[in-house]
C-alpha cells in the first residue's frame, strides 16, 4: 500500500520532469515552453502571462509542488475575466479545449472501462477453457487446432481483425450495424450489443495468449506429485482436474490478468481507434495529435494510477490464492 | 542342476510357500486368484510405447500378500518397482500404456476392471504414500481439508463434522502434536517428517486393506526416517493392512519386510521370505546390493563393492538374463546367460526363488565366499540403513 503511493508519487515526478524539465535541458526556453500551452497564434502578452501562470520562472520544486497541489485542492488558470477555476482533482487545464482536463477524461472512462471489462470476461473464460481442453487433449487434433488458432490470435493485429470484423458483421451482414457507445445505465441491451464486436476482437488477441498460458500451466500442474496424490485418494477425474489442477494453474494467470486489465484501462488505443469508441485511448491519440500537454500528462497519470491499483489488487489477491505467500 | 525345472506356482499346488504364497509365471488366463491371499499379482506386465520404442517397465512380476504382512520391493532406479505399485493402484499413465496380467485385491480383479470401479477402490481399499511428502500435498489446501476430502469421497453420507473428527483422530494416531490446531495448517507449515505423517494419516483414513509406500523415507532426514518406518510398522499392527514398501534401501526392508522381492530391469530376480533373502541370497544382483551396502557388523576395513556398470535401458533389455552384462559370475555359466532367460524358480528352499542360471551349489559356495565364509551370512536385525544405488 505504502509502496503503491510512493510509486505513484515517483511516477508523477517523472512525468513532471518529462514535460517541464527535459525540454529545458534540450535548450527550450521558458517562453517557448509557455507558447505550447497557449494555443494557436498566441500574442506575446498571452505567452508571457502563461509563463507566469505556469510558474516557469519559479524554482523546480515549487513548480512540482503547485502541480501536485492543484491535483488535491484545485487551482486557477488564466487571468482577469478569463480566469477559470479548475476544481480538484485538477490534472491541469487544456488551453486548447478551454476546459480542465479531468472532466474530459472522466467522461471517457466508462467507454474504456466497458470495453476492457467486457473483453476481459470473454478472454478469461474463453482462453482458460480452450487452454484446459488443449492441455487435457494434448497432441490431439483439438489441441493442435486450438493452438494454431491461438497463434493467429497472437500474431494478427487488432487493426486487422477489427477491420475484418467490421467489414463482415457491420457492413456485409449488418448484425451490428453501428458500433457506438451507449452508456450501460441508459440502455444495457444496446450497451452490450454495440460493444460485442470490439469485445470479441480485443478478447481474441488476449484469449489466444491466455489459452497458451493456461495450456502450459495445466500441463505442468497435471504432472505434479499432488495430482497423483489426488488420484490416489480416489477422487473423480473432474475433481482432480478442476479442484487440484486448475486451481494451481490459475494462480499465475490471475496475476497476469490483473496487470493486463490495469494496462487496458489506461486506454485500449488501437481497439478504440478501430471502432471509433471515444475512450481514454482516443483521448490520448487526440491529445498527442494536438500536442495538448496538460491532457497528455493527465492521461499518463491516470493510466499509471490504474496500473498501480491493478498491481496492488493482484498482490492482495495472490496472498488470498496462495497460502504460501500469506505466512 | 538341482531344482532344475522346479518352477513355482504354475498351478494351485504351487501354493507351497508360507501362507500359500505363489510365485512367478502364473498363467494370464488363470480364472481367479490362486492362493486366496488378500493381494495377488499374476504375471504383471506394464509396457509404455514411446517415440524411441517400447519400454518394458515391468515384465512378468508375480507375488502375493496377506493382510498384516509386509512385502519389500527392492531395486535400483528404473527397475520397475514404482511402476508395479502404480499399476496396482491403477495410476499408470493411460493412452500409451499397455498393462497385462492379473491383479486380485480381495478376490476382485483390477487389470480388466472398469476404471470407475478401480477409482472407487483407490483410497478406500488400497492407498499409497509417496517419496516426497512436500510435493505430494497440495500447497494451496489445508492438510485437514485434504484428508477430509479423501475421507468424504468414500463416505459421502457422513457430515463434514464427522469427517473432521475422523481426521483429527487420524492426525493424533500418526503422532501430530496438537492435531485440533494443526488440522487447519498448510503443508508448508509442517516439517518433512510431519508431512509424511500427514500423508500416512490421509492414506489410512479409510482403513485400507493395502498400503503401498513408495520410497516413504527417501526424501527425509536420516533421523526422521526411522520414526516414519516405526510409525508404518505400528499402524500396520493396529490397522492390520497389508503393506508394500518400495525402496532401494535394504536397511528399510530389513526393518519392516516379511517378504522381499528384488527387481532388476522390470523383472523379478529374487523373491522369498526376508530372513531367507538376507541370510542366503541366491541372485548375484542381490549379492551386489548387499555388498554395496555399508553395514555395522562388518569391519571398517572391508571395502564396499559397487555393482559394475549401469542399469540397462528398458527399451533394449539385454537378451538372455538381463543382468548378465554386469554379472561377475556369467563366466561360470557361459553362453546360456546371453541367450536364455532364467526362470524364477526355487533352488533349495521352498518359497525362496531366484532367476539365475547358476546351480544351487554354485550359488551357495559363491555367497559363502562373499559373505565371509560362514555360509549363512548375517542376521536380520543389525542391518543398518544404507543406500544401495550402484
Amino acid at each position: 500500500m505504502f509502496a503503491a503511493v510512493l510509486l505513484l508519487i515517483l511516477v508523477s515526478m517523472v512525468i513532471f520532469a518529462i514535460f517541464f524539465l527535459l525540454p529545458k535541458l534540450g535548450g527550450q526556453t521558458n517562453y517557448g515552453l509557455a507558447t505550447q500551452y497557449v494555443g494557436r497564434n498566441p500574442t506575446r502578452e498571452a505567452v508571457l502571462q502563461m509563463e507566469d501562470q505556469l510558474g516557469l520562472n519559479k524554482p523546480v520544486y515549487l513548480q512540482y509542488w503547485n502541480y501536485l497541489r492543484a491535483i488535491v485542492v484545485g487551482g486557477y488558470y488564466g487571468t482577469g475575466p478569463d480566469r477559470v477555476y479548475c476544481p480538484p482533482p485538477c490534472f491541469g487545464y487544456s488551453f486548447k479545449n478551454q476546459q480542465p482536463v479531468w472532466p474530459q477524461m472522466v467522461s471517457d472512462i466508462p467507454v474504456t472501462l466497458s470495453l476492457a471489462i467486457g473483453a476481459a470476461v470473454l478472454w478469461l473464460i474463453g482462453g482458460v477453457t480452450i487452454g484446459v481442453i488443449s492441455a487435457l487433449k494434448r497432441g490431439t487434433i483439438i489441441d493442435r487446432l486450438s493452438m494454431t488458432i491461438a497463434l493467429f490470435g497472437v500474431s494478427l493485429p487488432i487493426f486487422f481483425t477489427g477491420l475484418i470484423a467490421l467489414e463482415l458483421f457491420s457492413y456485409k451482414w449488418p448484425i451490428f450495424p453501428n458500433v457506438q457507445f451507449v452508456p450501460f445505465t441508459q440502455n444495457p441491451y444496446l450497451w452490450a450489443k454495440n460493444l460485442i464486436l470490439p469485445w470479441l476482437v480485443l478478447a481474441f488477441l488476449y484469449a489466444a495468449l491466455y489459452a497458451r498460458l493456461t495450456r502450459a500451466g495445466m500441463l505442468e500442474t497435471m504432472s505434479e506429485d499432488y495430482i497423483r496424490t489426488a488420484r490416489a485418494k480416489g477422487l473423480p477425474e473432474r475433481t482432480v482436474i478442476f479442484k487440484h489442477g486448475l486451481r494451481s494453474a490459475l494462480t499465475p494467470i490471475i496475476t497476469i490478468f490483473g496487470l493486463d486489465i490495469g494496462l487496458l484501462l489506461g486506454g485500449a488505443i488501437i481497439t478504440e481507434y478501430t471502432f471509433s469508441l471515444h475512450g481514454l485511448g482516443l483521448f490520448t491519440i487526440e491529445a498527442v495529435q494536438n500536442q495538448d500537454f496538460p491532457e497528455i500528462m493527465g492521461v499518463t497519470m491516470l493510466a499509471t494510477f490504474f496500473v498501480i491499483i491493478a498491481n496492488l489488487i493482484v498482490d492482495i489477491l495472490y496472498a488470498v490464492l496462495d497460502p504460501r505467500v500469506r505466512y | 542342476m538341482a531344482g532344475d525345472g522346479d518352477i513355482v506356482g504354475t498351478s494351485a499346488q504351487g501354493a507351497r510357500g508360507r501362507r500359500g504364497r505363489t510365485v512367478a509365471e502364473a498363467s494370464a488366463a488363470a480364472p481367479g486368484p490362486l492362493s486366496g491371499a488378500m493381494l495377488e499379482v499374476q504375471n504383471l506386465r506394464v509396457h509404455f510405447s514411446t517415440d524411441d520404442g517400447l519400454v518394458r517397465a515391468v515384465d512378468g512380476v508375480s507375488f502375493a500378500l496377506d493382510r498384516g504382512r509386509t512385502l519389500g520391493i527392492v531395486g535400483e532406479s528404473g527397475s520397475g518397482k514404482s511402476v508395479t505399485s502404480l499399476a496396482i493402484m491403477g495410476l499408470h499413465r493411460g493412452g500409451s500404456t499397455t498393462i497385462e496380467g492379473r491383479i486380485w485385491l480381495s478376490g476382485e480383479e483390477l487389470v480388466a476392471a472398469n476404471p470407475a470401479r478401480v477409482r472407487e477402490l483407490r483410497g478406500a481399499k488400497m492407498a499409497m504414500i509417496f517419496q516426497d511428502p512436500l510435493s505430494s500435498l497440495h500447497p494451496y489446501y489445508k492438510v485437514g481439508d485434504q484428508i477430509i476430502e479423501a475421507y468424504r469421497i468414500h463416505h459421502p453420507k457422513e457430515t463434514k463434522r464427522q469427517a473432521r473428527e475422523r481426521t483429527i483422530e487420524m492426525l493424533t494416531r500418526v503422532g501430530i502434536p496438537q492435531p485440533a490446531v494443526r488440522i487447519d495448517d498448510y503443508p508448508h507449515q509442517f516439517s518433512g517428517g510431519m508431512r509424511q505423517r500427514v500423508m500416512i494419516a490421509m492414506a489410512l483414513v479409510n482403513d485400507p486393506e493395502l498400503l503401498i509406500a513408495d520410497e516413504p523415507t527417501t526424501a527425509l532426514d536420516v533421523t526422521v526416517q526411522a520414526q516414519i518406518l516405526d510409525l508404518i510398522s505400528d499402524l500396520q499392527g493396529e490397522f492390520g493392512s497389508a503393506v508394500i514398501i518400495i525402496t532401494h534401501d535394504l536397511g528399510v526392508v530389513a526393518e519392516l519386510a516379511d517378504d522381499i522381492l528384488v527387481m532388476y530391469a522390470g523383472r523379478p530376480v529374487e523373491y522369498g521370505p526376508a530372513v531367507e533373502v538376507f541370510n542366503r541370497p541366491e541372485h548375484p544382483y542381490t549379492w551386489g546390493l548387499m555388498a554395496s551396502m555399508p553395514r555395522m557388523d562388518r569391519e571398517l576395513t572391508t571395502r564396499l563393492v559397487p555393482i559394475p556398470g549401469t542399469p540397462p535401458s528398458l527399451i533394449r533389455v539385454p537378451p538372455g538374463c538381463p543382468f548378465h552384462p554386469r554379472c561377475r559370475y556369467a563366466a561360470l555359466v557361459g553362453e546360456r546367460c546371453r541367450t536364455e532367460v532364467p526362470p524364477l524358480r526355487e533352488a533349495t528352499t521352498p518359497g525362496h526363488a531366484s532367476a539365475c542360471h547358476l546351480t544351487a551349489a554354485q550359488k551357495a559356495s559363491e555367497w559363502s565366499e562373499l559373505s565371509g565364509g560362514n555360509g549363512h551370512g548375517h542376521t536380520r536385525e543389525p542391518v543398518p540403513q544404507g543406500e544401495v544405488e550402484a
